[in-house]
């Protein structure tokens, strides 16, 4: 199949540990045939070349400091589709952890006196700065998804992104539920498409690709103490990936930012 | 002569750095690797976390040694909360570390210092010009990858690393399909000994104190003691006598420094330190690309890293060989007492030799099983303070050239260290002076 116009397409990486880029490079060691589909122009971690001309732009990371935010809307204003890749840039992430505790406290802790020398702000996901089109979930993002995602984009089509939890995808895989193995799993509220990976290596899904679009909070919460888990223990489960989205709750409990505890 | 070089965001590195070089009237006036990735805050965000949370965490350091920080961050805890490790998961975080050693190694040689000397910008019209060598780097690359799938699911961010051993456990076929696949790999990794031996590597010498962890029995990855080439050797939890990190105002990541003005860690610390400890196909390897301890030239930390993907090559089909032996068997992890923890709290120590060099997770442990603080000491931020005195020494070398030839010499000297920009947990945040 060739293409005649390839569209150019460009990698760019705020707070994370680019993990997800290292997928998308490894996701080329099946699916070599990618390069000739598209032309890549701009890649820091793994090209010198920069172009600055794109149609599509995939974002890794989050953004936590205000100076991000003018890199990210110069991205926006160039490129026709943005993608966000990985559970930074869609959700926050872990980068989000952060609101657990008082942000200067943050600051002092891993900087003491310093602090001042390094700027941050509430981290947030990128679609807290600037419209984005799509995002791919995940920490990291799947492979084979992130091939499909791609494909659709080739094809105009929306990226197929499942809204369905990752119960789903853990019964295909023929897995034995975590919950009667005696374990507890974020999977019933979570959005699918990850092949119940963790579940399948023995532990609990952390809820890394997001909610779905209605999930059954209120009884998975019940279903998380009748297994023993105190509010705090759900908290902590909660908060491992999602924090900046189940932020709202926790600041309308004891756990505020800032009551320090 | 005034020359002036500010390479923002050197490319073909993991992470944000800038190289900024200025010489006036023949006079070097900066010479400075600037750190400017984002500071990320993980050892704050740690605290309140329960403990076996905390490698889920702290994997998401880094997406090219998550395994690393997994192993260091597991270590931390085990060695807080006491618990002892199987004969099997001690082979096993072993060969999945050796899977990630292989996979940063072949991405660092192939896909971002090889393209240097061909003097292309990536590795991508290598894919026409030379396919067999991507193809092989390809091949080599998803069988480490492959390795790490086997034993922990996943290389970037491993799911069944848990505290005290594994949550799911390959195969025999699975481990016996990856040994037949690393015995097949052999050829690759003459082919790679081959072509790196033919690479002209720049000339430059400068001797420095070169740190790594040791084991009386094997060449050390994972836990040991700490071993410097001035002849000093301290438990791992004296690092910070070691490490010693500083903050400088000028630049860049919290710094290091032992007995000198800068140490260096990574794979040429291990070969300097550790060689008689590698396999004797190893030995070779180092003999084809001439290196013999010790080596002083930062530049061949890239070929030190050819010689490791030897030895983990033969190490890895000898773990397997003797966990076939043994019988692999479904354990459950290591029982966690935290009964033991007395009102004060514990504290441990993991230490291990990720792609980079050193890496130390310290962590306290409250009575309730939750972290209370937490320490990372990064490899690249012992290295950076390495990096500008070979930064220093070396401009005034080469100054004469085309600005051109010196980026470029600069560039591959910071990829020779392999620097892995985004892992630096702590690091400062740069105000360039705008330069008259």
């Amino acid at each position: 199949m060739s293409q005649t116009i390839r569209p150019k397409v460009a990698f760019f990486d705020f707070t994370c540990c680019e993990g997800c880029q290292l997928t998308v490079v490894d996701s080329l060691q099946r699916h070599p045939d990618l390069l000739d589909a598209v032309e890549i122009v701009q890649f820091r971690e793994a090209m010198t070349e920069k172009g600055e001309d794109y149609a599509v732009a995939f974002i890794e990371g989050s953004c936590s400091r205000q100076s991000d935010e003018a890199a990210l809307k110069h991205i926006r204003e160039r490129a026709a589709v943005v993608v966000a890749l990985g559970t930074c840039a869609h959700l926050g992430g872990v980068n989000s952890l952060k609101y657990l505790h008082p942000l200067e406290d943050v600051r002092k802790y891993v900087y003491g006196d310093k602090a001042e020398w390094y700027e941050t702000y509430d981290v947030r996901p990128v679609e807290a700065v600037i419209k984005v089109d799509f995002a791919i979930p995940g920490c990291p993002i799947d492979r084979d998804e992130f091939i499909a995602c791609v494909k659709a984009l080739l094809l105009g089509k929306k990226p197929p992104i499942p809204d369905y939890p990752v119960c789903v995808d853990c019964k295909l895989r023929e897995n034995v539920c975590l919950y009667d193995l005696g374990k507890v799993c974020l999977g019933p509220v979570t959005r699918a498409g990850c092949k119940a990976i963790c579940p399948t290596y023995g532990q609990s899904c952390e809820a890394c690709r997001g909610f779905i679009s209605d999930p059954n909070d209120s009884s998975m919460r019940k279903v998380l103490a009748e297994h023993g888990l105190t509010e705090k223990d759900v908290n902590s489960l909660y908060t491992m990936f999602t924090t900046y989205q189940v932020r709202q709750k926790l600041m309308t409990d004891s756990e505020k930012p800032g009551s320090n505890s | 002569m005034t020359k002036r070089i500010d390479i923002h965001h050197v490319t073909r590195v993991e992470g944000h750095g800038n190289i900024v070089v200025n010489i006036n009237d023949g006079v070097v006036k900066d010479c400075r690797f600037d750190v400017i990735e984002t500071p990320r805050f993980f050892e704050a965000m740690l605290r309140g976390r329960p403990y076996l949370d905390a490698s889920h965490i702290t994997s998401r350091i880094c997406g090219i040694c998550s395994t690393g920080h997994t192993t260091a961050s597991l270590r931390a805890s085990e060695n807080a909360l006491g618990v002892e490790l199987s004969k099997q998961t001690l082979l096993l975080r072993k060969l999945v570390f050796h899977g990630e050693i292989l996979d940063s190694h072949l991405l660092h040689i192939y896909m971002l210092v090889v393209p240097d000397f061909l003097g292309v910008g990536s590795v991508i019209p290598l894919a026409t010009t030379h396919r067999d060598v991507v193809l092989r780097a390809l091949r080599m690359k998803k069988l480490a990858g492959d390795i790490c799938a086997a034993v922990a699911g996943r290389h970037t961010h491993p799911i069944a690393m848990t505290v005290g051993g594994f949550t799911h456990f390959p195969t025999a076929a699975e481990l016996k399909d990856l040994q037949s696949q690393l015995i097949n790999c052999r050829t690759d990794v003459d082919a790679t000994v081959d072509l790196c031996a033919t690479l002209p590597w720049p000339q430059f010498e400068r001797d420095t104190e070169y740190v790594s962890l040791t084991k009386p029995d094997e060449y050390a990855f994972i836990d040991g003691e700490i071993k410097t080439s001035d002849g000093y050797q301290l438990p791992i939890e004296k690092y910070e006598e070691v490490t010693n990190e500083y903050l400088v105002p000028h630049s860049s990541a919290k710094l290091t420094r032992h007995k000198r003005e800068s140490l260096m860690v990574g794979a040429l610390a291990r070969f300097n330190n550790n060689y008689n400890q590698l396999h004797p196909r190893a030995k070779e390897a180092a003999q084809k690309l001439g290196l013999k301890p010790k080596v002083t030239n930062p530049y061949l930390n890239t070929a030190a890293q050819v010689v490791e993907i030897a030895h983990c090559v033969e190490d890895a089909i000898n773990i397997i060989d003797q966990v076939l032996t043994r019988g692999i068997k479904f354990e459950k992890p290591a029982q966690v007492n935290l009964g033991k923890i007395g009102a004060d709290g514990c504290m441990g120590v993991g230490a291990c030799e990720v792609p980079r060099g050193i890496l130390i997770h310290q962590y306290w442990i409250g009575q309730d099983g939750n972290l209370t603080g937490a320490n990372c000491v990064i490899p690249t931020n012992q290295n950076v303070g390495n990096l500008e005195a070979d930064m220093k020494v070396l401009v005034p070398q080469i100054m004469e050239k085309p600005v051109d030839a010196m980026r470029l010499d600069l560039e591959m000297l910071v990829r020779a260290y392999d620097p892995c920009i985004s892992c630096s947990v702590h690091v400062m945040k740069v105000e360039k002076k705008p330069t008259s």
